[in-house]
């Protein structure tokens, strides 16, 4: 029970994107359709999982001192692991989002996730803890990498709606990206004063 | 060998084109966590800047004297981030030392500059573009100063904006995202000059 309060923490009340603010690079950059906000929540969400429950594993072996570059090089070796396998057997999604898989590594979530939970809590509760706070992440990359796509080509997940010539280009670039993560924030922040 | 003019349009381009927070985003977080007054904008540019040139210096020579002849170029994830995490705090200890001054305008940022992903960011691109040395420094300057241009204008603008009444649900970071896009639409008004550049300086 007491698990799955600590998951639903990371996917509702601590929703890494809408609530808490954090990795906004990967979040802007990478949801220019929602096939790709998936893919990156979930690549994302596999190596928090792994590092959080390596690092809540070793949290008694690391000093103090040196417990922040101990983490990265966790997070290093398993970002490089997903570049290899995505490099591997997704090519086309690894070309696509391109310089974001290296740069998972310096996505805050992670690392404040490993600070601040994994390096006090045992392996159980850290794994689902990442798993939360990975699919929270997924959730909302996804949710917004869908907004973008039917505003700006008329698709959702490929599958047409309307003619792309209705689609208003601006939102699958770099404006359209901020400009929908506004307004979405806006709308989370209502719905929780309600 | 590159040209002058080469020199120029990298320089054009990184700044205004593809400007490394409005453009490619990159270094969001800073952008929107130290953009509220202009004088901590013009700190933290100065910080980036700083790192930013010296950490593709030290990955650039890491890259092509000892990762590629070890067959190691699999490494340059971890090799990176470590290289900037430990440069930024040898910076930290040197600047503390030699210039005092200097470490009082920019020590606040620098710890948060490891995380800062235009570092890494600019760092595997300088590789992965295949520019010569020069040319990598060369365009690691032109973007820090591209991000210091999108950093300055910004917290002007939200300077502005807090003596604006805003609606309650998009106060604090909603109205600085729409901001942010506004001002990435004005930037898109650039795409092309580096094509017609080209074509003026007749490459």
């Amino acid at each position: 029970m007491n698990n799955f309060k600590v998951l639903m923490n990371g996917i509702i009340r601590e929703n890494p994107t809408f609530v808490l603010l954090l990795g906004m690079c990967p979040t802007l950059g990478t949801t220019s359709s929602a096939m790709n906000g998936m893919s990156m929540g979930l690549a994302t969400t596999f190596v928090l999982v792994c590092s959080n429950v390596v690092i809540s594993l070793l949290k008694n072996l690391i000093p103090d001192m040196v417990r922040i570059p101990a983490f990265i090089v966790v997070i290093a070796s398993f970002v490089t692991a997903l570049q290899m396998c995505m490099q591997a057997f997704v090519p086309d999604i690894y070309s696509t989002l391109g310089l974001f898989i290296p740069l998972i590594v310096v996505n805050c979530i992670i690392l404040g996730r490993a600070e601040a939970f994994a390096s006090k809590n045992g392996v159980m509760p850290s794994f689902f803890d990442g798993l939360g706070m990975g699919l929270g992440f997924t959730i909302a990359l996804t949710l917004l990498g869908a907004v973008r796509e039917i505003l700006g080509t008329g698709k959702i997940f490929g599958c047409e709606l309307w003619p792309v010539d209705y689609g208003m280009l601006m939102f699958v670039l770099a404006p359209g990206a901020f400009i929908v993560l506004a307004y979405l924030i806006a709308i989370v922040n209502k719905l929780k004063k309600a | 060998m590159e040209t002058v003019y080469q020199y120029i349009i990298v320089f054009i381009t990184a700044i205004f084109v593809n400007n490394v927070v409005l453009s490619q985003i990159l270094g969001i977080c800073p952008f929107l966590g130290v953009s509220k007054k202009i004088n901590t904008a013009l700190g933290m540019a100065g910080a980036v800047a700083f790192v930013l040139v010296l950490a593709t210096l030290v990955t650039y020579l890491l890259q092509y004297y000892v990762l590629n002849p070890c067959g190691l170029a699999y490494m340059q994830t971890i090799a990176f981030i470590l290289v900037i995490a430990a440069l930024v705090q040898m910076v930290e200890i040197i600047l503390k030392k030699v210039s005092p001054a200097l470490y009082q305008a920019l020590g606040v940022f620098l710890p948060l500059i490891t995380t800062n992903c235009a570092v890494l960011g600019v760092a595997i691109l300088v590789i992965q573009k295949e520019f010569s040395l020069m040319m990598g420094i060369w365009y690691a300057l032109s973007t820090a100063l591209g991000f210091g241009l999108a950093l300055v204008i910004f917290a002007g603008i939200r300077e502005q904006l807090q003596m604006v009444a805003i609606p309650k649900g998009m106060q604090g970071m909603s109205i600085a995202l729409v901001t942010a896009g506004l001002l990435a639409m004005a930037f898109m008004g650039f795409s092309g000059v580096d094509n017609g550049l080209k074509m003026f300086l007749g490459i």
